[in-house]
């Protein structure tokens, strides 16, 4: 039981990687603010050169 | 568990893998089942794993427990951040996984499932994971940097240019035959056209979502704009089915590529916020589960392959792309054995996540066994169908006929039966009008995956769901790759401008914004314009043409880390990139000879404009598809060109390294101790 609610935790913490919700949550936590749309609108300005020049692969 | 059960346990695997690849390639006349692939894949990659990627770490690559890596030394809470070995792999195969491993098994399923599967298990354990893992590590050992910087570096100037040339020419190529395959997915297909329309305001819907409702809940909102992606696949039923609609989203070939140029000039323009990022977003939830669930389906359904393991087009007279399975075959399959993009990703972000230089093993060669594994699937999808239905649906009409009488014919004649009444009832199964020249790769895969899934969830009456699933995936999936790819292409085509005039290279300068996507898009907009108006179908052109980018970039990458190791004092364990970059070498300048020389008119480009100049009159239309012909001919004879000049320069560097007449430099950064073993042993 124990294991199988790691595996999860796991599991929840890579797809939080994936769709940039840790990302966020560190935006938050380094620049000391709570979560609002205009916490989110800078935070997205911050991300966008790098996720832009991303390349998506083939 | 003791050393004597261990030993025993990795024997019995190594003696059941051995046993699945030769029921695989031994058997001739009798259909095998599927899991015999899937079989023989996991044991071929648990061994490679175990051993050879094993002693890469130890002998090669002396990975370093001790030291500290760019995410903890330069941990910024943003770019560099030291993450979890799991999470991290979720992260980089993610990344990693695109539709190539899906589009390339399933056009090289015309030689038959045999070549294919043994190029995707070798070309993965001994080319593909090495190539991810080491780039990976030597990208760790130099604060993330990019697959070009460490090029310029460690190699020197022409290495630098070579990389990004390739680089850019990859890109342009893959956006062109990546469109090319949702026009032909998408054309005549009415269900198709309006699900992926509603993609777009879905995604506008989710940034306006993330942005002003609830903002950073992307999961959620994922979920919410999967469930609105189904209700627009059933909606597209009713489209598809209603006369008074329908027409609005039957498009032919040349509507479809003019809309998806305007979409890929806007979605470059446009705020990433808008509609690249919450697509990318969807995309990625959409592949994920996806994938996820056709390895389910076939673990579980275990279906039995109607392919042959070898077909009468090994030849080189193959209906879907001319050409001998040396070389042709080991360029169509990259992704899923090889591909030089991956060493894009693997010197990106993910160095500068990774947490200990150890999980480099983890994470570059255990994601790339799973990409492999994903071919495997797609290979399977592929020859779950009848080899007939397999080619009606993939050959051009250029080749089989413009009838389905013609076609049937003469698919028959070539010994894999099939016939019109067949094909249009699959057709009506699907929900589609024709399934006949639907080249690309991407509906004979979900025919074969709404095949594997109809046969127990739902039966024959959700058939068409599955295969508008599949269909919308591949697509999405695909055009994700589009508006990211513009967008980076014009990055890149503003960074070499600036070079030129300062102003160019303003990223938010909306002058230059425009100007850059026009150019990008133009580039990827003729190479998709060429493959629409091409009798032959373009992918016989335009795929291989992608294939020889790919592998050359791979062998861009494999100079780069070979170079490396002779300049570490390693040049007796130099095989281990040296094998693969030999292989690839020996693969791209072959097919790039005959791609460009050879005499048959269906697989040299420039003796296809020679026959055309000399059989029909002059006319507009002939003489774009000669210079079309002679401009794939100059792309493929430059990139080799370039290619082999950086093979020269890494040649004469390893040799001087080698001789003791240089003394070899190499630019890690500084060995710093790493705090996270202390605290794991305390």
């Amino acid at each position: 039981m124990m294991r199988l609610r790691q595996i999860a935790t796991t599991l929840m913490a890579a797809l939080r990687e994936i769709f940039d919700e840790s990302a966020y949550m560190r935006f938050l936590s380094r620049n000391q603010i709570c979560s609002s749309p205009r916490a989110y609108a800078a935070f997205l300005r911050e991300q966008e050169n790098a996720k832009a020049r991303r390349p998506k692969c083939c | 568990m003791t050393k004597s059960i261990r030993i025993l346990t990795w024997l019995g695997l190594a003696v059941l893998g051995a046993l699945a690849l030769g029921t695989i390639a031994l058997h001739r006349g009798e259909e095998i089942n599927a899991m015999w692939l899937v079989v023989a894949a996991f044991c071929a990659y648990a061994l490679g794993y175990r051993f050879y990627s094993r002693f890469i770490s130890a002998k090669v690559l002396a990975l370093d427990a001790r030291r500290a890596t760019p995410a903890e030394r330069l941990e910024d809470g943003r770019d560099f951040v030291p993450t979890n070995k799991w999470v991290l792999f979720g992260h980089h195969f993610a990344a990693i996984a695109g539709p190539g491993p899906l589009v390339g098994p399933v056009l090289a399923a015309q030689f038959g499932y045999l070549p294919g599967t043994l190029w995707i298990l070798i070309g993965a354990v001994f080319g593909g994971c090495v190539q991810d893992f080491v780039i990976l590590l030597f990208s760790v050992r130099r604060d993330g940097k990019s697959l070009t910087e460490m090029a310029r570096e460690e190699i020197g100037i022409v290495g630098g240019f070579v990389a990004y040339a390739a680089v850019i020419s990859i890109i342009v190529i893959l956006l062109g035959a990546g469109a090319l395959i949702v026009v032909n997915a998408l054309k005549a297909s009415p269900w198709g056209v309006f699900t992926i329309a509603m993609t777009i305001p879905i995604a506008v819907f989710m940034g306006f979502y993330l942005r002003h409702l609830r903002p950073g809940k992307v999961l959620e909102v994922s979920f919410l704009g999967f469930i609105f992606v189904m209700l627009a696949i059933w909606g597209g039923q009713w489209v598809s089915q209603t006369p008074a609609v329908a027409p609005w989203f039957t498009l032919t070939a040349p509507t479809l590529a003019v809309i998806i140029i305007i979409y890929g000039f806007a979605a470059s323009a446009l705020p990433v916020w808008l509609l690249l990022a919450p697509r990318d977003y969807l995309s990625t939830f959409v592949k994920l589960g996806t994938i996820a669930l056709l390895a389910l389906g076939i673990v579980a359904l275990r279906p039995t392959l109607q392919m042959p393991p070898l077909t009468r087009f090994v030849d080189g007279s193959g209906p879907i792309f001319a050409g001998k399975i040396f070389p042709f075959a080991f360029i169509t399959i990259a992704c899923g054995a090889i591909s030089g993009f991956h060493s894009l990703i693997s010197s990106g972000t993910t160095p500068k996540l990774i947490r200990r230089e150890l999980e480099t093993r983890m994470v570059g060669y255990g994601a790339m066994m799973c990409e492999s594994m994903v071919a495997i699937l797609a290979t399977i999808a592929a020859c779950v169908l009848s080899p007939g239905t397999y080619f009606a649906i993939n050959s051009p009409a250029g080749i089989v006929g413009q009838s389905p009488e013609a076609a049937t014919a003469t698919i028959s004649g070539w010994g894999f039966p099939v016939t019109a009444a067949g094909m249009h009832a699959l057709a009506q199964a699907v929900g589609e009008q024709t399934l006949f020249n639907r080249t690309g790769g991407a509906p004979a895969f979900a025919v074969g995956m709404a095949h594997i899934f109809s046969s127990s969830l739902g039966g024959q009456a959700v058939m068409a769901i599955w295969y508008h699933f599949a269909i919308m995936f591949e697509a999405l999936f695909i055009l994700t790759v589009l508006d990211a790819g513009t967008r980076v292409g014009r990055f890149m085509v503003q960074d070499a401008l600036s070079h030129v005039w300062r102003p160019l290279g303003r990223t938010g300068w909306y002058p230059s914004i425009l100007a850059t996507s026009a150019l990008i898009v133009a580039a990827w907009g003729s190479f998709l314009w060429q493959g629409v108006k091409d009798p032959l179908g373009g992918i016989n052109s335009l795929w291989p043409l992608f294939g020889i980018c790919n592998q050359l970039l791979a062998t861009v990458a494999l100079c780069v880390a070979t170079t490396i190791i002779v300049k570490m004092g390693n040049a007796k364990y130099s095989p281990v990139t040296l094998a693969p970059l030999a292989w690839l070498v020996a693969v791209t300048f072959t097919a790039s000879w005959h791609k460009v020389f050879d005499p048959n008119p269906r697989i040299g480009f420039l003796a296809h404009a020679r026959q055309l100049a000399s059989s029909t009159a002059p006319s507009h239309g002939v003489s774009r598809l000669i210079f079309n012909d002679r401009l794939d001919a100059a792309v493929a004879g430059a990139l080799v060109c370039m290619v082999a000049l950086i093979l020269l320069e890494s040649i004469s560097l390893w040799v001087s390294v080698i001789s003791g007449r240089m003394q070899a430099r190499v630019r890690e950064a500084p060995f710093v101790p790493t705090r996270f073993a202390a605290e794991e042993q305390g």
